[in-house]
């Protein structure tokens, strides 16, 4: 039983601390982290139609600055504020997976 | 005479009782930007419809110098009154009471104005504001939760449980209105959690604000706790108060029939839909095409935003509205959106309210995240619940029915009473474009121009079976329609299934994949 010991690890709750296995699914789990505005992403896979900002390039909060096609759907990704492309992540014609990262903005 | 003294003891005992926790508690809940207990009450019901119960309650804490402690109704209101004059029976905590914990009697107030409303058939209205279990009665709090989620459930699917949370609703509180079928939140008041940030800091290192744990938008956009944000406790007493006009008193009756308005249209239906099938529009507007007045009430607003549920009224009468929304995320199915759909679903079954389907749905979101989210399971959600109603279902298919999808958004295969699709539908076991590069895969790899040859072969799918008349010709839909006869043709449909009877084997219960 003793040697049995080292694969337990020290897991707390309700301020008690507890040995106990882990399983792969909570292993795996990403930590949270506070969305940072300044990036747009993706929120659902498909592939870049066309793009309408260049970096550099003003924009008006609401402004679309790319067409994604996705689910036999054209989705327009807009300008979540009024502020100034940093840079542009994708090319016209990429296939992207959900939450990539689609341009920086400042 | 010594009667009269007895009258004026007796007020004097009521008006100390109803000061709650005292003045400067209810300064401090003012401050907190927070309406008292009784007040909300009162802005709730009908004037002056209030009868409270158990006002002299008074708690058994014997632990912790408790038994020197006065907590005047032990810190919750019960009673009935009326909305719209029909009996309605209502709880509030009250926060300015040792937090609004509860222990032993507390929770006894509130079981027992549950029996008495799953005994009278009338609504509950639970309004939440409170710091959780009452620590210095120990396991009896615990025993007070527990006696609430049992009536919780045994009274669901009989009469209709709406919670209120205007305050904290943390740990083990919150799975009474987890219960229950309607749960409203107010934006910086409601707060929801099993943990809080600071536990969560300590064993994770996750540093996280309470309003981004669970906070009132966090709940109805993310994780779908709650069903109706609103700005302030007044906008959300008039959501409650126009959510109960929709709704029946009990799983015995029909909803209140109301007046029959035309819809009020600013353009014909045909407008709404775009040409080109790639293009969003708002499914939103369809349903104000349809329903009287133009009146939807949309129920979770902001979670899965890809599918809308809601009520409307149509010829007077309620119908519960599940439709794709090709504005967002193209109105595909997914985890969220199959589950919130189907537990609506299940609302209107158990309250007899009819089911009308608008479906404009290109399929099932792919990813890893969504197969290792378990859509499989969240997605069969959506077909039990189809499959299992026995209220009238109708289904009209606007643009896209493919795959999967197709199946699962009632259609007739899963039970449905009608099914009407416009010209625009597209019905096939998926898109074109997947389809011609499967079915014509050796005619194009073989072709002197494979690009060209792919092309000619989508459009030769398209052309035969992106289209509502192969499954009309199957007799899979009942017919095709002119989008401006949709309204005539819902109405004509929900009246011949007035009296619809749909009998099932008998069982104890299902199994549904929850």
């Amino acid at each position: 039983m003793e040697e049995n010991n080292s694969k337990y690890q020290v897991f707390v709750v309700n301020s008690a601390k507890y040995m106990t296995l882990t399983t792969p699914k909570f292993d795996k789990r990403k930590k949270w982290q506070k969305a940072d505005p300044k990036e747009v992403r993706s929120i659902i896979p498909g592939s870049v139609i066309e793009i309408f900002a260049t970096p550099g390039q003003k924009f008006k909060e609401g402004e679309v600055i790319l067409t994604l096609e996705a689910m036999k759907m054209y989705t327009k990704v807009q300008m979540p504020f009024d502020g100034i492309i940093k840079s542009v992540n994708v090319a016209k014609g990429n296939r992207i997976p959900k939450d990539t990262l689609m341009f920086t903005l400042e | 005479m010594s009667f009269k003294r007895n009258i004026l003891d007796l007020r004097k005992r009521k008006k100390e009782a109803q000061q709650g926790g005292g003045e400067k508690a209810i300064e401090k809940q003012v401050a907190m930007g927070k309406k008292t207990a009784r007040e909300r009450i009162k802005a709730i019901l009908d004037e002056n419809s209030f009868h409270e119960y158990d006002l002299f309650v008074e708690h058994t804490g014997r632990d912790f110098d408790m038994e020197k402690k006065v907590l005047h109704g032990d810190g919750v209101i019960i009673g009935t009154g009326t909305m719209y004059n029909q009996p309605v029976a209502i709880y509030a905590q009250d926060f300015t009471v040792a937090g609004g914990s509860l222990g032993l009697m507390h929770a006894r107030k509130i079981t027992k104005i549950m029996d008495h409303a799953l005994k009278m058939r009338v609504p509950l209205i639970g309004i939440n504001d409170s710091g959780g279990a009452r620590i210095q009665e120990g396991v009896n709090s615990l025993a007070g939760y527990g006696e609430i989620f049992y009536r919780n459930t045994n009274a669901s699917g009989v009469i209709p449980q709406i919670s209120v949370i205007l305050g904290p609703c943390a740990g083990g509180a919150v799975y009474s209105p987890a219960l229950t079928d309607f749960v409203f939140v107010v934006e910086n008041i409601s707060k929801m959690f099993i943990t809080g940030p600071g536990v969560i800091k300590t064993v994770l290192g996750e540093e996280i604000s309470m309003e981004e744990l669970g906070g009132a938008m966090v709940h109805s956009e993310i994780t779908g706790n709650a069903h109706f944000f609103a700005k302030s406790e007044d906008e959300c007493f008039e959501q409650i108060k126009k959510l109960i006009t929709f709704i029946p008193w009990n799983n015995a009756q029909k909803a209140l029939k109301f007046p029959v308005q035309e819809p009020l249209l600013k353009k014909s239906i045909d407008e709404i839909v775009p040409a080109d099938p790639h293009l969003p529009y708002d499914i939103r507007d369809i349903i104000k095409a349809i329903t009287d007045g133009s009146d939807f009430f949309e129920v979770m607003e902001y979670f899965a935003r890809n599918i809308v549920i809601g009520f409307g009224r149509i010829q007077g009468n309620t119908i519960g509205f599940v439709a794709n929304q090709p504005m967002y995320l193209a109105g595909v199915l997914d985890c969220d959106s199959s589950d919130k759909a189907a537990r609506f679903i299940r609302y209107c079954d158990a309250f007899n309210i009819p089911i009308v389907t608008l479906e404009d749905m290109p399929g099932y979101l792919p990813g890893v995240d969504q197969e290792h989210a378990g859509v499989i399971r969240h997605g069969a959600k959506l077909l039990y619940a189809y499959s299992e109603a026995t209220v009238p279902k109708v289904t009209v298919i606007i643009r896209k029915a493919y795959g999967g999808g197709y199946i699962a958004m009632n259609s007739r295969h899963l039970g449905a009473d009608f099914v009407f699709a416009w010209p625009t539908a597209e019905i096939a076991v998926m898109g074109p474009e997947g389809a011609a590069n499967i079915v014509f895969k050796k005619e194009i790899d073989e072709a002197e121009n494979p690009a060209e040859m792919r092309k000619q072969k989508i459009q030769e799918y398209k052309d035969k079976f992106a289209n509502p008349f192969v499954a009309a010709s199957k007799g899979y839909i009942d017919e095709v329609i002119e989008p401006s006869e949709t309204r005539a043709r819902l109405i004509h449909s929900l009246e011949i299934s007035g009296s619809k009877v749909d009998p099932r084997p008998s069982k104890k219960h299902g199994i549904p994949p929850f």
